[in-house]
Order: structure tokens, then C-alpha cells, then sequence
């Protein structure tokens, strides 16, 4: 399968923390492939390193044939970025945002015209492109920045976090464009810290935890990896402690994994029908008061948790 | 170069859409000359001029009809508000008392200055050369120096006009046979005893521009110096609102989303100064032709006006570049930019005279825009042209090259994404 993107070794530092740590990974042109990971992970550095924002510290990435390092100019006309913050000129309407940012990729006259009015009715923003961008809500200004990254027809989207704080109308909206693109033949890069839209949408999903990439597949690949278990979730009162809980869940036999998080226990068990009832029992011995119990088949959840030890929104 | 210019046009159409922006830049400078206006009466029925009493030491070794024109002229009922002339024999005791701030210019009048020009029979001829004038003019005191060299520069324009103005006649007279090379001499004389009568008529006016651009009777315009001072102060609030706009852009994520498309970075750059210069270019032209329109007040030489706008913009600019590269966040640029604002105003002269600060203080004005610009607006004001305002010109100029410098010295240190 032809690659767009290859990045080797990428590091990325920051005086003495390093945000990106010896990350490698192809993108092949057609496909979404998404970076999971929790806020913190690297994944917005990983994308400003790519989109050539910012230098890596050590390590290079090639894009459509050319380095990020030694040749970001012609790296940005293959590229479009989605930024995680809404960077729109909030004074200007959405077509004068449009008709801007347009001709700082370089579009003129009718082609600029025309790609303006095409975005603005791809993002359903047409009646609404003369208004100042300050007076829409977050969703309309979501649909609009994701646009100033389509103007150009980019080979290869960067899309980080697109769907962070906006409603589940708008979420849908955006999660059903990024499909539609893909089916055009947009390569997209996607990052995310929601599990459900990285499953919905992906071809790939690279899991990232402390600027690492921990695991890398498709999603039926990284769900191998964690077994034929399930993961029992149980959600525990505020105030309860689980350490010794925790302990004892270790305990049992069928548990191959018990790790607590805020308020919630997680139990990695290849039978979970089975050991609810002691598990159940054991947090009545140590004073602890279930709330509500999940059970999760495998997913990327269960695959992180797996790595990690920890939950996706930890 | 078409995104540097796309950049700037952006710049100018943001901060024309924001409210709060429009009122500093252009409300409050009104509002403020016509305070002042109120205040020093050129707003009322008041004559006073706010520039009055000029201390000027006049030295006549000369004895002749032009010199006496010329002292009369100082002690006349049309300058008696504007100059306080008084009198000296040694002009070396003169410049001392320029030197000791006790006057603002001291005027020679040498020996032969008036034979020089009209030709007398005994001894002078048409073509003999002409005695010069001597201006001392005391460098603490620009404003009221440049009255003085404007009044002095006034009378030798129509002296030297009439002078000219007489020998083309006398030639002609003498071509033609309407009188004979023995009459040239005598004729000359009563043409130079009306030339100084008339340069010395302190009831005729002298040419100069008034402010409501017609020629008549001398008149300082307390109103033309006011509105560059407050111009030039909301200027300086400008350039900072367009250096914060650097910051601003970069924590709105407007900044890197522009670094990451096909556009360099010293296009950005380019592109924010070119905005910042052109926001500054409008504000003061909208000041100009508003105080001009509204206020009748006339500005003095267009040309020159232009060329003077052009490189205090410039110079203000790099202000503000500067302020944009060492301020770490918006808040920053806009408390440093407040206070600079002030300072240079009040440095540079926008709210009174500095001619009486210490001379060190006056010095130190010099690295504002203000000071250079009120210098270059209020020599214009007294209607002089270009020829008279390259020093602040040039000061400004290169003020800019040397702030534009700096600033893109911090950035490349800095790293213009984070700056």
C-alpha cells in the first residue's frame, strides 16, 4: 500500500521533558488513522511536528516525498491542518475567514470562489457565511475551522481533537464529514482521547501514553492483543477508598488484572459473568458501596487499560 | 508579496471592526484637541495663540532703512503677543543669553545688510553681494526658535523678492532708454526706500499661511500644534494595539494555523508590520483631514505632510514591533504600550510645550516618534515646506530601520512562533 507519510524516530523535547519519544509510524494514503491517547500524551505535539509548527528535536518524517525538516514549504501545500483550538479571526465572517485563509494557499479568483462556496456548504454554513464568526455557537465555529482546512484540497488532513467541548449534533455532523472525506480519497490523521470515534472511525489506531507510541494496528490487531477477556468496570462511591479492595480483586481466582482509577475499578477477567458475584463480594467485605457495574467486550478502552494500566480519560 | 499585503488589509479591517480600538484611535484624539482647543481658546473667541512672549535679542550694527524695518517689524502691534524683543549692541552678549536660556534666538543685523541690498549711488552697485543675516537659535527651545527663524525668513523672502523684483525693472528700464545708466543708481534708491518702507509697514501683512490657508497677518495656530500632538500621543496606541495583535493571533492559534500554511515566516512578519504601518497610516490620515475639515485647521505643505506621516508612522511602527518582540503575552504589549503612550506624549510635546524641561529631558524626548513628529508637524504648521523638515524626517527614518532591527533581531532569537 503506497505510504504519504512516513515518521522515523521522531522526538520532541521541551528542556528536560520530552512530549514526543521515539515515535515511527507510515500513513497510507487513503486511510484514516487515528492516534489515541489521554490529554497529555503527545498527540498535538506529534501533529505540530508533522504539520512543521514546530522542529523535532531528533528524528524526521517524509510527506508525499519531502522531509519535514528540510523542506516544510512544499510539506505545507500537501497539508491541511485542523487545529485542536478554533483559530479563526472571530471579526471577520465565515467567508471572509474562508476567502482569507484561501489565498494564503495560494487560491485566487473564481477557483477561490468557488472552493469557498463548495466548504461553506459542505459545513452547512452557507446562510450563516456572512455573519461575524464571534456570534456562532462553538459547534458552527468547530464546522467552519475544520473548512479552512479542506479549502485547498489537501492530499493528507491533520485533524487534532476536532470534536473537543462542542454538542453531540455537531460531533456527529463533524465524525460523518471526516468519513465522507476519507471516501473522496482524503488521507486524514486524527487524534483523539474519545475511544468511540476512533473505533468508528479508523483504518488504523496507533495508541500513544506519555509520548510513546504503545501500540499500533488495526483495531481487530490491537484487540488481539489484550485476549479473550472482558473488562469489568465497577463505578464506586466518591469518598470510597479501593486500595485494599484492589488487592483482593488481585486475588481472585479468574482475575488476570485489577487496577483502580477516580471512583472506578477496573477488572480484566476472561469470564465476567462468572466473577461478578465475588467481586461483588469482596467490595462489600472492604466497606464499599457499587454504584453501577459495566461490562466492556475487548476495544481500544480494554486494549489501553491493558498497556497501561490506566483508563482512556485518566 | 500579495500575502504580505493580504495580511496588512486584514489587520486594518480587524481593527476597524473593533469598537473599543476606534474610540482610542480616533475618537479620543478629537475629543482631546478640542478639550485643549477649549482650553487655550483657539476652540473660544480668544485670540491668545497659546505660543506668546517669545524672548528674542535683536543686534542692529546696521543703521540702515532695512535693519530699522526689520526691528520695527519685531516691536509691531501684530507680533507685541507673540514676540518679546529687546535689544542689544554686542551680539557675542547676545548668544550668551541665548546660551543662558534667557531667549529663545538672538538676530544679528550686521553692518552694510541694508546698503547691500538697496543699491545706494555713493556705495553700491546692482550686482553687489548681500549682506546675510544671523540667526542664533537656542536648541532647547525648538518651537519658539522656529517662530522666530519663520518671521525672520518671512521678512527676507520679501525683501529678497523685491530686491530681485527691482533689478529686473531697473534692467528693463535701461534696455528700453527710459532712463539713462547715470539714473540706474538714483532710481534704484527709491525703489529700496520703498522696498523697506513697505517691508517695514508693520500694517501691511506679512505673507504667510494662516490656518485658514489664506495669506494675511502672522498667526500661530495653538490648534495645529494640539491635534499632531494628539495624533502622533493615539498613534503610539496604534502601533501597540498592532504589536498585541502578534500575541494575540499567536494565542488565538491564528498565528501557527498561518505558520503552517505555504506562507513564510518573514512573510507573516511582513505582513503584521505592513498592517501595523498601514492601521497607523490611516488613523493620522483620518485625524488630518477630520481636524481640517471640521476644525478648519490647516496643516501645512501636503507634500511634505505626506512624507512627514510616512516616517513617523514608520518610526512609530517599529515601537511597536519591538514592544511585540519583547512582551511575552497581550497583556504585556498593552500595559508597556499604555505607559509609552504617555511618556512619549508627554515627552514629545503633545500636551505642552518642552521647551522649558531640562535640557537632558529633552534629549532623552528624542527617542519618542512624538517629539520628532511635533517638531516636523509644528515647522510645517508655521508654513514652511519640505526643505525645512528633513531632520525629523530622517531622524524618524532612521529611528525605524533601528527599531525594525532590533525587533527582528529578538524574533530570530526568540523564535517567531513563540514570540
Amino acid at each position: 500500500m503506497e505510504s504519504i507519510l512516513q515518521a522515523e524516530h521522531l522526538i520532541k523535547k521541551f528542556a528536560d521533558f520530552t512530549a514526543v519519544n521515539d515515535i515511527s509510524f507510515d500513513l497510507h494514503a487513503g486511510e484514516i488513522f487515528s492516534l489515541l491517547g489521554p490529554n497529555g500524551a503527545g498527540k498535538t505535539t506529534t501533529i505540530s511536528m508533522l504539520s512543521t509548527l514546530t522542529s523535532p528535536s531528533a528524528g524526521d518524517a517524509v510527506i508525499g516525498g519531502h522531509s519535514i525538516k528540510r523542506d516544510p514549504m512544499a510539506v505545507r501545500q500537501l497539508i491541511g491542518v485542523v487545529p485542536q483550538e478554533i483559530a479563526l479571526y472571530e471579526d471577520l465572517s465565515a467567508r471572509e475567514n474562508l476567502n482569507f485563509w484561501g489565498q494564503m494557499y495560494g487560491l485566487s479568483g473564481k477557483t477561490l470562489k468557488q472552493r469557498v462556496e463548495e466548504v461553506l456548504e459542505r459545513t452547512g454554513m452557507t446562510e450563516k457565511a456572512a455573519q461575524r464568526v464571534k456570534t456562532y455557537s462553538g459547534g458552527m465555529k468547530r464546522r467552519i475551522n475544520i473548512g479552512v482546512g479542506l479549502l485547498h484540497r489537501p492530499q493528507l488532513l491533520f485533524m487534532d481533537e476536532p470534536t473537543v467541548g462542542i454538542d453531540p449534533q455537531s460531533r456527529r455532523a463533524i465524525l460523518d464529514t471526516v468519513k465522507d472525506l476519507n471516501h473522496e480519497g482524503m488521507t486524514v490523521l486524527y487524534t483523539t482521547h474519545y475511544m468511540e470515534e476512533a473505533q468508528e472511525l479508523s483504518d488504523r489506531v496507533g495508541i500513544i501514553d506519555h509520548g510513546q507510541l504503545i501500540a499500533l494496528g488495526t483495531q481487530a490487531e490491537l484487540t488481539r492483543q489484550v485476549g479473550e477477556t472482558d473488562t469489568l468496570i465497577l463505578h464506586v462511591g466518591e469518598t470510597d477508598i479501593t486500595d485494599g479492595l484492589v488487592e483482593k480483586l488481585r486475588g481472585l481466582h479468574g482475575v488476570i488484572r485489577a487496577d483502580s482509577t477516580d471512583h472506578t475499578v477496573a477488572v480484566i477477567t476472561p469470564a465476567a459473568e462468572e466473577i461478578l458475584a465475588p467481586v461483588i463480594s469482596a467490595a462489600n467485605e472492604s466497606g464499599i458501596k457499587i454504584r453501577s457495574v459495566d461490562i466492556q467486550e475487548p476495544n481500544l478502552e480494554s486494549v489501553f487499560l491493558h498497556l497501561t494500566g490506566r483508563a482512556l480519560r485518566d | 508579496m500579495k500575502k504580505i499585503f493580504l495580511i496588512g488589509l486584514k489587520d486594518l479591517l480587524l481593527i476597524f471592526r473593533d469598537p473599543a480600538a476606534l474610540i482610542l484611535m480616533l475618537l479620543a484624539p478629537f475629543a482631546l484637541t478640542i478639550g485643549l482647543g477649549f482650553v487655550t481658546g483657539r476652540m473660544g473667541n480668544s485670540t491668545s495663540s497659546g505660543i506668546s512672549d517669545i524672548p528674542v535679542i535683536l543686534v542692529n550694527q546696521d543703521g540702515g532703512q532695512l535693519g530699522t524695518a526689520l526691528i520695527e517689524m519685531f516691536h509691531s502691534s501684530d507680533l507685541q503677543d507673540l514676540v518679546a524683543p529687546s535689544e542689544m549692541d554686542d551680539f557675542t552678549l547676545a548668544q550668551q543669553a541665548v546660551d543662558d536660556d534667557q531667549a529663545a534666538a538672538a538676530i544679528l543685523i550686521p553692518a552694510g545688510f541694508s546698503n547691500s541690498i538697496i543699491p545706494c549711488a555713493s556705495t553700491a552697485s546692482l550686482d553687489s553681494t548681500v549682506v546675510a543675516l544671523q540667526l542664533y537659535s537656542n536648541p532647547t527651545r525648538p518651537t519658539s526658535a522656529g517662530v522666530i527663524k519663520t518671521i525672520l525668513e518671512t521678512f527676507l523672502s520679501r525683501v529678497e523678492t523685491s530686491r530681485a523684483g527691482g533689478i529686473v525693472s531697473i534692467e528693463q528700464m535701461l534696455k528700453q532708454g527710459l532712463i539713462a545708466p547715470d539714473q540706474a543708481m538714483s532710481v534704484g534708491s527709491q525703489m529700496g526706500a520703498q522696498l523697506s518702507a513697505q517691508a517695514g509697514n508693520t500694517a501691511s501683512s506679512i505673507p504667510i499661511q494662516t490656518q485658514n490657508g489664506q495669506t494675511g497677518t502672522f498667526k500661530v495656530d495653538t490648534l495645529a500644534m494640539m491635534a499632531p500632538g494628539m495624533a502622533l500621543m493615539f498613534l503610539m496606541y496604534t502601533v501597540t494595539y498592532g504589536g498585541r495583535s502578534l500575541l494575540t493571533e499567536r494565542q488565538a492559534g491564528t498565528l501557527p494555523r498561518l505558520l503552517v500554511s505555504p506562507t513564510s515566516p518573514r512573510q507573516i512578519l511582513a505582513g503584521k508590520v505592513f498592517g501595523i504601518f498601514l492601521t497607523g497610516l490611516a488613523q493620522m490620515a483620518i485625524l488630518i483631514m477630520g481636524t481640517s475639515l471640521l476644525f478648519r485647521l490647516h496643516w501645512g505643505d501636503p507634500l511634505a505632510i505626506v512624507v512627514l506621516l510616512i516616517a513617523a508612522v514608520a518610526a512609530a511602527t517599529g515601537w511597536g514591533l519591538l514592544l511585540a518582540a519583547v512582551a511575552k503575552t497581550p497583556g504585556q504589549v498593552s500595559t508597556i504600550g499604555s505607559a509609552m503612550m504617555l511618556i512619549f506624549g508627554l515627552l514629545g510635546g503633545s500636551f505642552f510645550s518642552t521647551d522649558n524641561l531640562p535640557g537632558w529631558v529633552q534629549t532623552f524626548a528624542r527617542i519618542s516618534p512624538n517629539s520628532w513628529g511635533m517638531d516636523g508637524f509644528s515647522t510645517l504648521a508655521l508654513g514652511n515646506g519640505l526643505n525645512a523638515i528633513w531632520t525629523p524626517i530622517l531622524a524618524l527614518l532612521a529611528m525605524a530601520v533601528i527599531l525594525f532591527f532590533l525587533a527582528a533581531l529578538l524574533f530570530n532569537r526568540r523564535g517567531f512562533a513563540a514570540a
